[in-house]
């Protein structure tokens, strides 16, 4: 599989991943409250097992699919990703997971699925930032077919070589490493194949700062901050600014995904 | 001699100094936190947002004097010039650490402050900040006189700037900045003497 993408081995191999206290410690899961230590505090009472999957729409075998059964038919490998929030703030997350692509082929993908929609796992009772209307709950998240299906796009389940936390999004979630990190939705619980675009949170939340493709784009400034420069975590209380990459470093590989776009009014 | 004239009586024999000393901590702590991990892995936001907060809470402080004066008669006004210096030099603090340690690159800080309008807010509470703390001293109110009044009324504008930049500047649908906002809102028309005529209606 690596053959396939010529760019991917040497993008990783300059890459020094985070901390695992670091990528563990700084979460946004605003189901479990705005801050960022939020997250590792009220996490953990989210039931995580059993855990199925309902991958349903234009597919040909709809239906639960078991995690554990799912985790049988994968085939998980580490993936060294840059991790770029629309905040501004940037880890390197050594993650372990599998192509998204194989598991939608578990369901078989039907002729006229355009786009896959995911869903996040909504239990009031386990996770206190609900009661709060900051976005509409379930998160939900999407992606055109093109992009889920492309290699870099990974289902994560695991943290350098342990299963991911639960205020990482345990026990799966989606990682696409050219978009801002709110589009790599965490506990995933529904996966729908849809001939339309569906509707995404934080663009449902703020339409004129949240697009539907947020890929990661030094020149397009969200309009309450430069998109240019990003800091990374762990750099401590002096930590300078580095330049934001194109699609987050990203460019080589899925910059053909938007050939002809404007990539300004498709933000 | 009610309770409340007793707690002023006491209140009379305290020394404001001490106030300031105080109010040194805070900052001093956090900074403490923040090169120490304590206050997580991405210090530099975590520290802006402790100090902008405290400015906050401060300033609704100092608001809250003179509607506890008037409605519960506790005299307070003597801390009130201290609980304003502190709630600037935490404004100050915050927008240094936003210079310094955040944005870092000077041409950006110009572009942020007039291009998004949260800054543009956060500045002009800033801004309108500056003659009232040049003039908190006995020799301005003096030389101003009845003026001096006018000019301190720039407080409210600056507080609720303050208010709304915290509001804005937040993701989703969040509580917390709203309830300070509306907490300001409610101190200042606590304020509003209502002209006799209409009281008596």
């Amino acid at each position: 599989i690596a053959a396939g993408l010529p760019g991917r081995g040497r993008a990783q191999d300059a890459l020094e991943p985070n901390t695992w206290e670091e990528i563990t410690s700084y979460n946004n899961y605003y189901e479990f409250g705005t801050g960022k230590e939020d997250p590792a505090r009220y996490a953990g009472q989210l039931t995580t097992e059993p855990w199925s999957v309902r991958i349903d729409g234009l597919v040909d075998r709809p239906g639960d699919y078991a995690f554990a059964d799912i985790m049988e038919r994968m085939t998980v490998e580490e993936r060294i990703y840059r991790f770029r929030c629309v905040e501004a703030w940037s880890m390197v997350v050594p993650w372990n997971g599998f192509e998204l692509a194989d598991m939608l082929d578990l369901a078989g993908v039907q002729e006229g699925a355009r786009y896959v929609a995911f869903e996040t796992v909504l239990r009031p009772e386990e996770m206190p930032g609900v009661s709060r209307p900051v976005l509409e709950w379930p998160y939900v998240e999407g992606l055109r077919l093109d992009e889920a299906r492309h290699p870099l796009t990974i289902m994560a389940t695991g943290l350098y070589g342990r299963p991911i936390p639960n205020q990482n999004g345990a026990p799966l979630r989606l990682v696409v490493p050219w978009k801002y990190g709110f589009k790599s939705i965490k506990s995933v619980v529904r996966v729908t194949l849809t001939a339309d675009e569906p509707p995404t949170s934080w663009n449902v939340a703020n339409p004129r700062e949240y697009g539907f493709y947020s890929n990661v784009n030094p020149e397009v400034d969200h309009p309450r901050w430069s998109q240019a420069s990003e800091r990374e975590i762990g750099g401590g209380l002096f930590a300078r600014r580095k330049p934001t990459l194109m699609f987050n470093g990203y460019e080589e590989e899925v910059a053909q995904l938007y050939e002809g776009m404007d990539l300004a009014e498709n933000f | 001699m009610t309770p409340v004239d007793r707690v002023n009586a006491g209140l009379r024999r305290v020394p404001v100094w001490p106030l300031y000393i105080l109010g040194a901590l805070p900052p001093l702590w956090f900074l403490w936190l923040g090169l120490t991990g304590g206050l997580g892995v991405e210090p530099i936001k975590a520290l802006e947002h402790e100090l902008g907060e405290l400015a906050l809470q401060v300033l609704v402080a100092g608001l809250a004097v003179t509607p506890l004066r008037r409605h519960l008669g506790l005299n307070l006004m003597r801390f009130r010039r201290a609980l304003g210096i502190l709630a600037f030099a935490y404004v100050f603090l915050h927008l240094l650490v936003w210079l310094v340690l955040d944005v870092q690159i000077p041409a950006q800080i110009w572009a942020d402050i007039v291009k998004r309008p949260y800054i543009t807010v956060g500045m002009a509470a800033f801004a309108l900040m500056v003659p009232l703390v040049a003039t908190s001293n006995d020799r301005a109110v003096r030389w101003l006189g009845p003026r001096w009044r006018r000019l301190h009324r720039l407080t409210y504008p600056a507080v609720i700037l303050g208010a709304v930049h915290y509001v804005m500047l937040v993701k989703g649908f969040q509580i917390e900045p709203l309830l300070y906002l509306g907490g300001i809102l409610a101190l200042l028309m606590l304020r509003i003497r209502v002209p006799r005529r209409l009281r008596t209606a």
